[in-house]
């Protein structure tokens, strides 16, 4: 299954939907998918870089390469490969405007 | 010992080291204490899907699925049983005066040992390519993990590059789950790969498997290319430019791409506990110095890939071997190890073979042009990291404090081994002379909130 966003579903559709928050507009996911895999069926990217231009979405998925920190609403940021997506959780692509 | 609290021995990592390990001292009559970052035991390559899903592993890790099975079978049997202690979904992060600095879900804590072994594994190892650090590139593993551990593809036109056994594979599975894979492209030319051919007999079965996962791949495979660069868009990877061994040039179309030329070893944690570094000529990387049971010096241990790249297999047998060493040097009966010296000795010979075969693209590396950015962390380019040696000289901490290469936040974990090429070559002198970049803690990023006290 072709997703909105980056990633593509082969196998396990059969789980139950869990409703997040991405840059303020609600997505489902599905239950048991990570933080990284909610966003990337959303949309193509997890974060901007702090050093270019271009948009990042993660490169090892094991917590190793600390690519995919992503930031939340409120609270503190997520290393999206390996933290489970929540019901209700607000994610974003972008710093809090409070950052300073 | 009567009278003695029992010795406490703490193993870092739940994969195929770590959980032969835990049994091993289990059934000598110890409690190990068991430290990993993965929510479930059985590491990367064993790694399970959360709850609730259920794809079987047969389906999951195909001809390994017996062992997977066997191993998540024997971990679980002893955490249940509370023969053990399971810190899961935490990260080792400093070592100091006999203590682990445990960062979980609670908070951090210290953790103190007696004797630590340190089945820490390893990740891709992973070569620039110009445009890397556009979104939709992946490292090998990462391509597996999402298959196994989430059941997707991070992409929809997907091509895979690099060289060893993990290209095949990952190619072949993400075939089999229905992915559209345009490419599989192999930077080791045939007669590269026959010079390692030998070798790989040692291990008749293992080396047929991964022919027959090649001829899956069919005409998606070609061996000797030349990778030239990523294109992307606002959006991420949009095509992959190569020439293939007539050198002639190729445009593959793709919005995502997998790299890995085989494995790194992930040796943070042997760096900070002291254990002296060797470098290894065929492997292309510094890996700490244990003696053939694993000891590593003052009572550490080290087991699996984190010490020698011999995959999973090697790594069960290195974990029983590293648990026996303690157990022997601490005054405990030992489990007999004569059988298991042997196997691993012939999975060296074979895991040295395919060192032969599908080596590191080490003149890719050396011949970065200046644009290319180097580290992902920080896009620090290939043409800084030349400038510091023009201003420092070629060694590596030096070069890392003057052009922040490795000073990012995966810690150089995925740039150092491109960079001290780099350096050498604009130094004129060998990659081992270049040195390693020495560990930091914390070895993972920590909130400052962990580390308060409140009073």
């Amino acid at each position: 299954m072709i997703t909105a966003g980056r990633i593509v579903r082969l196998a396990e559709r059969g789980r139950a939907g869990v409703r997040f928050f991405l840059d303020g507009e609600m997505h489902s996911a599905l239950a048991g998918d990570t933080v990284l895999t909610a966003m990337l069926a959303a949309g193509h990217a997890l974060r901007t870089s702090e050093f270019g231009p271009e948009p990042r979405a993660g490169f090892c998925l094991m917590g190793a390469c600390q690519d995919c920190w992503v930031w939340q609403d409120e609270g503190p940021r997520l290393r999206a490969c390996s933290t489970p997506v929540a019901e209700g959780m607000r994610l974003r692509t972008t710093p809090p405007e409070h950052w300073p | 010992m009567s009278g003695t609290a029992p010795p406490r021995v703490v193993i870092v990592g739940a994969g195929p080291a770590g959980i032969r390990a835990a049994a091993t001292l289990v059934e000598a009559g110890l409690h190990p204490v068991v430290v990993d970052e993965g929510h479930r035991a059985g590491g990367q390559i064993y790694r399970r899907p959360p709850d609730g899903f259920t794809r079987t592993p047969e389906q999951l890790y195909g001809s390994e699925a017996a062992k997977a099975r066997a191993l998540h079978g024997l971990f679980d049997g002893l955490a249940t049983e509370g023969r053990l202690t399971h810190h899961l979904g935490s990260s080792v992060i400093a070592v100091h005066e006999g203590r682990l600095h445990v960062l979980g879900e609670g908070g951090l804590q210290l953790v103190s040992y007696d004797r630590l072994i340190l089945a820490t594994g390893a990740s891709d190892r992973v070569a620039p390519v110009p445009g890397w650090q556009s979104a939709g590139v992946y490292s090998l593993g990462a391509a597996q993990i999402a298959l196994k551990a989430q059941g997707v593809a991070l992409g929809r036109r997907i091509v895979l590059v690099g060289s060893g056994p993990l290209l095949t594979l990952v190619g072949a599975q993400l075939v089999k789950a229905g992915a559209d894979v345009a490419a599989v492209l192999d930077t080791s030319p045939w007669n590269q790969q026959m010079r390692g051919f030998s070798r790989l007999a040692a291990r008749p079965v293992v080396a047929l498997r991964g022919l027959i996962l090649r001829a899956r791949l069919g005409r998606r495979y070609y061996a000797g290319v030349t990778l030239e660069r990523i294109e992307a868009d606002a959006s991420g990877v949009t095509a992959l430019r190569w020439r293939d061994a007539g050198g002639r040039e190729q445009l593959t179309p793709c919005d995502m791409i997998g790299m890995g030329w085989h494995l790194r070893a992930e040796t943070h944690l042997a760096d900070l506990v002291g254990c002296a570094f060797a470098y290894d000529e065929q492997w292309r990387q510094w890996l700490p110095k244990a003696d053939e049971m694993g000891r590593g010096g003052n009572g550490v241990y080290l087991a699996g890939d984190g010490v020698r790249l011999l995959g999973a297999d090697g790594a069960e047998i290195a974990g029983r071997l590293a648990a026996a060493a303690c157990l022997a040097d601490l005054g405990y009966p030992a489990p007999a190890i004569s059988a298991d010296l042997h196997k691993l000795k012939r999975l060296e010979r074979f895991a040295r073979g395919l060192a032969t075969a599908f080596p590191w693209p080490e003149a890719m590396a050396r011949t970065l042009p200046n644009d290319v950015i180097v580290c992902r962390c920080e896009n620090v380019t290939a043409g800084s990291i030349r400038e510091s040696v023009e201003r420092g000289g070629g060694e590596a901490n030096r070069v890392k404090s003057l052009s922040r290469v490795g000073m990012g936040r995966c810690q150089g974990r995925f740039c150092q081994l491109a960079a001290v090429e780099l350096v050498a070559a604009k130094a004129g002198c060998t990659t081992e002379a270049v040195g390693r970049f020495r560990g930091q803690a914390p070895v993972r990023p920590a909130p400052i909130a962990a580390f308060l006290r409140e009073g």
